[in-house]
């Protein structure tokens, strides 16, 4: 009875939200922001060849991603990609969200299950279900064999990558443009078309402005996905297609270089605060 | 009016583009059941062959085994994580709450491939690589995340004034607790346990970097298989995986309901 009237008293909340609060504070420091700050740290750290953490205050890894023309390359090649995947999500993307967000009743939640279901897949079953497409002996290239034509080479190649993933990150930006599709009033369109406008202007003047703020959200969720996403790229690329993400991975595990992983991890977060400022500044011109 | 709206050619691709959405998913499953050695689609002899193969593999049988026992594991601390971290968020309105929720699901906004490395260098000198208990760790970076949003969307629905008739009533802070908001947001936890296990079972990147040649997860060796060959293993591996997937996708959904479990659904 003591204890509950404890709870009154302004330093018996503090202890109680104190104990509540401490398992989460402790693994979200140990796991999460130490961590984080560490790798900060780590970046201009000297790296030791065999692994090794030399020491600290030198901006060598940062030298060395500016002057080698290899970090340029997959940089460029990884931002790229990601603006080609982006593109092709969104246009893959649009059709089903315009005619989820108009279907109505069971019909709709149906059709909303089957646009998340793909997320609840891992990542490796859906890749490896790409592999099954595109591989020498795959769907497409034994169809193609039916219809007299040669293979395609598909597979280990960016060309994979890009249909891989454009497939793999549909459903976020599909749910990101059913989320922004609020907005979009059918009476609008039935007004447009009343007073004369042909479909085609209904879609440009009225549906795309109107669901462009969904559109954005999208973009930039399936950007940042696609800079950094790692298994894909690395199994339908083969090893042989060298991105942001891989380099890091083959850094951090294969050569053992830290500083130079922990850097390359600071540009990836770079790159998305770019993103985040082109997104910001593309709403704001909207409103 | 409605039905007109949708003209059939937009239907038509529609349906492409959401054979497009599922065909991947959908491939593995006729895929499993092939009959050859080797990866080819359409098959052109059928078996159970490579369901049997599973059985014999005895680093996916191990892998299984230690993801269903890290699943578990990790789905039991990260309730017992959140639940009174989102109490306190959600109900005793602390001074910065918003700001503590924020920070507890932060690591959602980061890639798995950065959190993995950082992860990586903390654990290294500390004896963690390779470790049952790191894995774990590294797991509840992301489930800890998705568990407090879910049980704080929880206790958020729940209504104030039935705890407060229990405490006006003379219930103490704690019988109050245990016997009227736990059974009332039950769903809730089991929607954010369910959650909490398919990300544990499904996690492969900051696995990647903490995994070790005695302790490995089932993604892990499927990754690992992958990466060498690509033979009809997986996808018989991959249609056990889907089953159970869509085992806790119903507990979801008969309970809390699909679309609320997803930011972007209405």
């Amino acid at each position: 009875m003591a204890q509950a009237d404890d709870m009154h008293t302004a330093s018996g909340r503090f202890g109680l939200v104190a104990m509540l609060l401490a398992p989460i504070i402790l693994v979200n420091s140990f796991v999460f922001l130490l961590p984080i700050l560490n790798l900060f740290r780590i970046s201009f750290n000297e790296a030791l060849p065999g692994g090794g953490i030399g020491p600290g205050g030198t901006l060598e890894n940062w030298y060395k991603l500016a002057e080698d023309s290899y970090y340029l390359e997959i940089m460029l090649r990884s931002v790229g990609m990601s603006l080609l995947v982006t593109l092709l999500a969104l246009l893959c993307s649009y059709p089903i969200a315009l005619y989820v967000h108009r279907a109505k009743g069971a019909w709709r939640t149906f059709l909303f299950v089957l646009v998340v279901s793909p997320l609840l897949t891992s990542a490796v079953v859906r890749t490896y279900g790409w592999i099954a497409m595109l591989a020498d002996q795959g769907l497409i290239n034994n169809a193609l064999g039916l219809l007299g034509f040669s293979p395609l080479r598909l597979l280990y190649n960016q060309t994979g990558i890009v249909i891989g993933l454009t497939e793999i990150l549909m459903p976020y930006m599909i749910l990101a443009l059913l989320a922004g599709f609020g907005r979009l009033d059918p009476r609008c369109e039935e007004a447009a078309l009343t007073l004369g406008a042909t479909p085609v202007q209904t879609f440009w003047r009225i549906i795309v402005p109107l669901t462009a703020p969904g559109i954005a959200l999208g973009c930039l969720l399936c950007f940042v996905l696609c800079v950094s996403s790692f298994i894909t790229p690395r199994i339908l690329g083969g090893g042989r297609v060298f991105l942001l993400a891989t380099e890091i991975y083959d850094q951090a595990i294969v050569t053992l270089n830290w500083p130079g992983a922990a850097t390359l991890s600071i540009l990836v977060l770079v790159i998305f605060g770019a993103a985040l400022v082109v997104y910001t500044r593309a709403v704001n011109r909207l409103n | 009016m409605e039905e007109a709206r949708t003209s059939w050619p937009l239907k038509i691709l529609v349906l492409l583009l959401f054979a497009f959405l599922l065909v991947p998913v959908l491939v593995v499953i006729p895929l499993s059941f092939s009959g050859e050695n080797t990866l080819r689609f359409p098959p052109t002899s059928w078996s159970l062959r490579w369901y049997g193969a599973i059985f014999q593999n005895q680093r996916i049988m191990s892998g299984f085994r230690i993801s269903a026992t890290l699943a578990t594991l990790v789905t039991i601390l990260t309730l017992a994580i959140t639940l009174p971290a989102a109490y306190v968020i959600v109900r005793l309105r602390t001074r910065g709450s918003e700001f503590l929720y924020n920070v507890f699901t932060a690591p959602l906004l980061l890639p798995t491939i950065v959190l993995g490395l950082a992860i990586l260098i903390i654990f290294a000198p500390l004896g963690l690589l390779g470790t049952f208990t790191g894995i774990a760790l590294g797991h509840l970076v992301l489930t800890v995340p998705y568990g407090i949003r879910v049980t704080a969307t929880a206790l958020a629905g729940l209504a104030v004034p039935v705890e407060e008739a229990a405490a006006t009533l003379g219930a103490r802070p704690l019988v109050v607790f245990t016997r009227i908001t736990l059974p009332l947001i039950a769903p809730g936890l089991l929607s954010a346990a369910a959650l909490s296990f398919l990300v544990s079972f499904d996690e492969l990147v900051i696995t990647l970097f903490l995994a070790g040649p005695r302790v490995s997860t089932l993604p892990f060796e499927m990754f690992r298989h992958l990466e060498t060959r690509s033979d009809p293993l997986i996808a018989a591996i991959a249609v056990l995986m889907i089953a159970l997937t869509l085992g806790a996708v119903m507990i979801v959904h008969r309970t809390v309901g699909l679309s609320k479990s997803f930011a972007g659904g209405r």
